[in-house]
């Protein structure tokens, strides 16, 4: 473009004008935005949405033929065709629930140490470490658990448990039974070593957002290091730090591979946290693809429905609670 | 000159055109069980033939339902549909190849194929009655053994497969008390134990767990130098798991009078039979949309029946009878339209 053009270009709309014209496409460009992101956030939706609402349709047949009992029953019989979700909801909830009693102190731990003790020159590769831990695919913690980790817990855990702790007069029952190593007790701290790197990242991420003149202050005031984590850092971060554990939680209630390995998939309900159960994702894996009657892929369907209402209610009852803290705070 | 060229290069093209439909991959689907007979098979028909054959293992319920969706030119299953079934579905069945179901134990000290089971006695542990290995029921028919003052541990699949089917099949067949409370299927209600994905699961969780008891092909007791059992037979004899007592079952069933070779062979007649041999089955539609596809199904399996004995047995497998491939030819020209 030559000099002269780009003069009588610029010279030959009102500067009025122009402002007008950019304000137009202004406009529309910020409409057209709107409209995508819009799109975007009913993409979710309606992803969710259909999801639930197909496996609903899928379980559809489960569901009219037991009814409530589906809740309740403890059946899996393919042949006599009777099946009861009783069994795969309890292992679902109770390896996660071990799970989280493990990471959430543990990741805390970590992230502690790696914003607020650890010597600069450690935090690097320690931080890589744990996003390393995240990224490794988790048959592979499943075999890990199977072949490395259940010996440990059968020759040496599970008979110090039973010696110490079965004899309690209200724990004693859950710690009791024979030493298979394979279990809920094995399955939820195989677990609990898959989710300490996503609890722990997103703890280390949003401590290092706390104001240092915030952490200095307490310091100034004599505090401890403890007492900076306990009563600014923590205070300061918590609804992230809750959004973490249940991104954690999440992937805890839904692992499928490593918890088939190691969970022993048997259809029993039993006290002891050192028996063999099963948990709703590993069921589906299991039988899907030799599901050969009508009732029984229903059956399974139905379970996946399930666990996206326990997913459901436990994403719920977390924000509950987050907003009554938050409402508790304003009144103080 | 011009035209010349482009003749011949049209000419090359609809043989190029030709070859490639002639050679369009046969697809099959089902049993994990064959899948190692299957593709050594498979790979040795395509280097011969150059014709290929893609199969993949996705359970016998799975090839069941994906022949009947008409997804695949074969399904094949450990379980064999009744004639009934096969009918109102217009399928075709025949068997492949036999395998053998056998227990495998982790018992210190006790050697492979030194344990005896009686069949009652292998329902009894699977129905969570018998507890410890030491139960004067298990010592009495191992005089000789020293059995522990152990836990028995019970292990059996986690998913549904054919087989568990033979297993339980075998376990209904000589235990009342088992047909009547668990009965028989690809997968069943386990009144005790752990169960372990496909065969190599169960075999982990056999060789982790001491004082286990477990079920898997011969093949994986023998790869994974498992402690397998011997198990007395219909004749009253004890016999080990191999391809000879596998063959012997196989032989003194009754096929001839097997309508559409509808025939479990568990607990088998004949002084050496072994009480589980398993055969696979495959599934074909008797009127096929696609002739040509199941022509060449047909070929394959016609090449793998006759030519394919000896790649069947080094993997532990039992090659049909002459006698039995002579009656599934007779079948294939009788039945199936391809």
């Amino acid at each position: 473009m030559s000099t002269d053009q780009v003069l009588a270009a610029s010279a030959a709309p009102a500067p009025q004008d122009i402002t007008a014209r950019r304000a137009e496409t202004d406009r529309r460009a910020d409409r057209a935005f709107r409209y995508l992101v819009t799109g975007a956030g009913i993409f979710v939706l309606l992803a969710l949405a259909g999801a639930a609402l197909s496996m609903l349709w899928g379980g559809k047949l489960a569901f009219s033929t037991f009814g409530f009992s589906f809740l309740t029953s403890t059946d899996w019989d393919a042949v006599g065709h009777k099946f009861g979700a009783l069994v795969p909801i309890y292992g679902t909830l109770v390896t996660a629930i071990i799970a989280m009693l493990i990471a959430v102190p543990v990741s805390f731990g970590i992230a502690l140490f790696l914003t607020e003790v650890a010597p600069p020159w450690l935090r690097t590769p320690v931080a890589s470490a744990i996003e390393l831990l995240a990224g490794i695919p988790s048959i592979i913690y499943g075999m890990w658990g199977l072949f490395v980790f259940v010996p440990v817990m059968s020759s040496t855990v599970i008979p110090f448990l039973n010696k110490y702790l079965g004899g309690l007069p209200l724990l004693g029952p859950l710690f009791q039974g024979p030493p298979l190593g394979i279990g809920m007790l094995t399955a939820g701290i195989v677990l609990a070593i898959m989710v300490i790197p996503f609890i722990s990242s997103v703890m280390r991420e949003v401590f290092l957002t706390v104001p240092t003149r915030l952490k200095e202050s307490a310091y100034a005031l004599g505090s401890t290091t403890w007492e900076v984590a306990w009563n600014v850092v923590l205070p300061y971060t918590r609804s992230a730090v809750i959004g973490g554990i249940f991104l954690g939680l999440g992937r805890a209630l839904g692992e499928t591979m490593a918890v088939t390995f190691v969970l022993g998939n048997a259809h029993h309900l039993t006290a002891s946290l050192l028996m063999p159960g099963n948990s709703i994702a590993a069921t589906i894996a299991n039988e899907f693809s030799e599901a050969d009657s009508q009732i029984y892929q229903s059956s399974l369907i139905a379970l996946g429905f399930l666990l996206f209402i326990v997913t459901f209610v436990v994403l719920a009852i977390a924000k509950l609670m987050l907003m009554r803290l938050n409402r508790n705070e304003g009144n103080r | 000159m011009f035209k010349t060229f482009s003749r011949i290069a049209l000419a090359g093209l609809i043989a190029a055109a030709g070859v490639s439909a002639q050679a369009a991959d046969i697809t099959g689907a089902g049993a994990t069980f064959v899948y190692p007979v299957m593709s050594k098979w498979s790979a040795d028909y395509s280097k011969a033939t150059g014709n290929k054959i893609n199969y993949q293992s996705i359970g016998s319920g799975g090839g069941i339902a994906q022949i009947k969706a008409g997804t695949v030119d074969f399904g094949s299953s450990d379980k064999p549909l009744e004639s009934k079934e096969l009918q109102e579905a217009g399928l075709g069945q025949f068997p492949s190849v036999i395998g053998g179901v056998v227990p495998v134990v982790n018992i210190q000290g006790v050697a492979p194929g030194k344990i005896q089971f009686t069949g009652p006695l292998l329902a009894e542990i699977f129905l969570g009655k018998i507890t410890k290995w030491n139960d004067p029921k298990i010592v009495a028919v191992n005089a000789g053994v020293t059995l522990p003052d152990s836990l028995i541990t019970v292990v059996h699949r986690s998913d549904g497969s054919g087989t568990t089917f033979n297993w339980v099949n075998y376990l209904s067949k000589v235990s009342p008390e088992w047909k009547e409370k668990i009965g028989e299927g690809t997968s069943v209600q386990w009144p005790v134990g752990v169960g372990g994905k496909g065969n190599e699961g169960v075999a982990a969780y056999v060789k982790q767990i001491p004082g286990s008891i477990g079920y898997v092909e011969l093949a994986y007791s023998l790869q994974n130098k498992m402690t397998y059992g011997a198990v007395q037979n219909a004749a009253g004899k004890f016999v080990q798991p191999s391809r000879e007592s596998f063959q012997a079952a196989a032989a003194s069933a009754d096929w001839k009078n097997a309508k559409d070779f509808f025939l479990i062979i568990t607990n088998a007649p004949g002084d050496e039979s072994w009480p589980i041999a398993a055969t696979n089955f495959i599934l074909m539609y008797k009127q096929p949309k696609d002739a040509a596809r199941s022509k060449n199904a047909l070929a394959f399996f016609k090449w793998a029946l006759e030519n394919g004995k000896s790649q069947a047995e080094a993997l532990d497998f039992v090659p049909l009878p002459d006698e039995l491939v002579k009656q599934i030819e007779a079948y294939w020209a009788a039945e199936i339209k391809a």
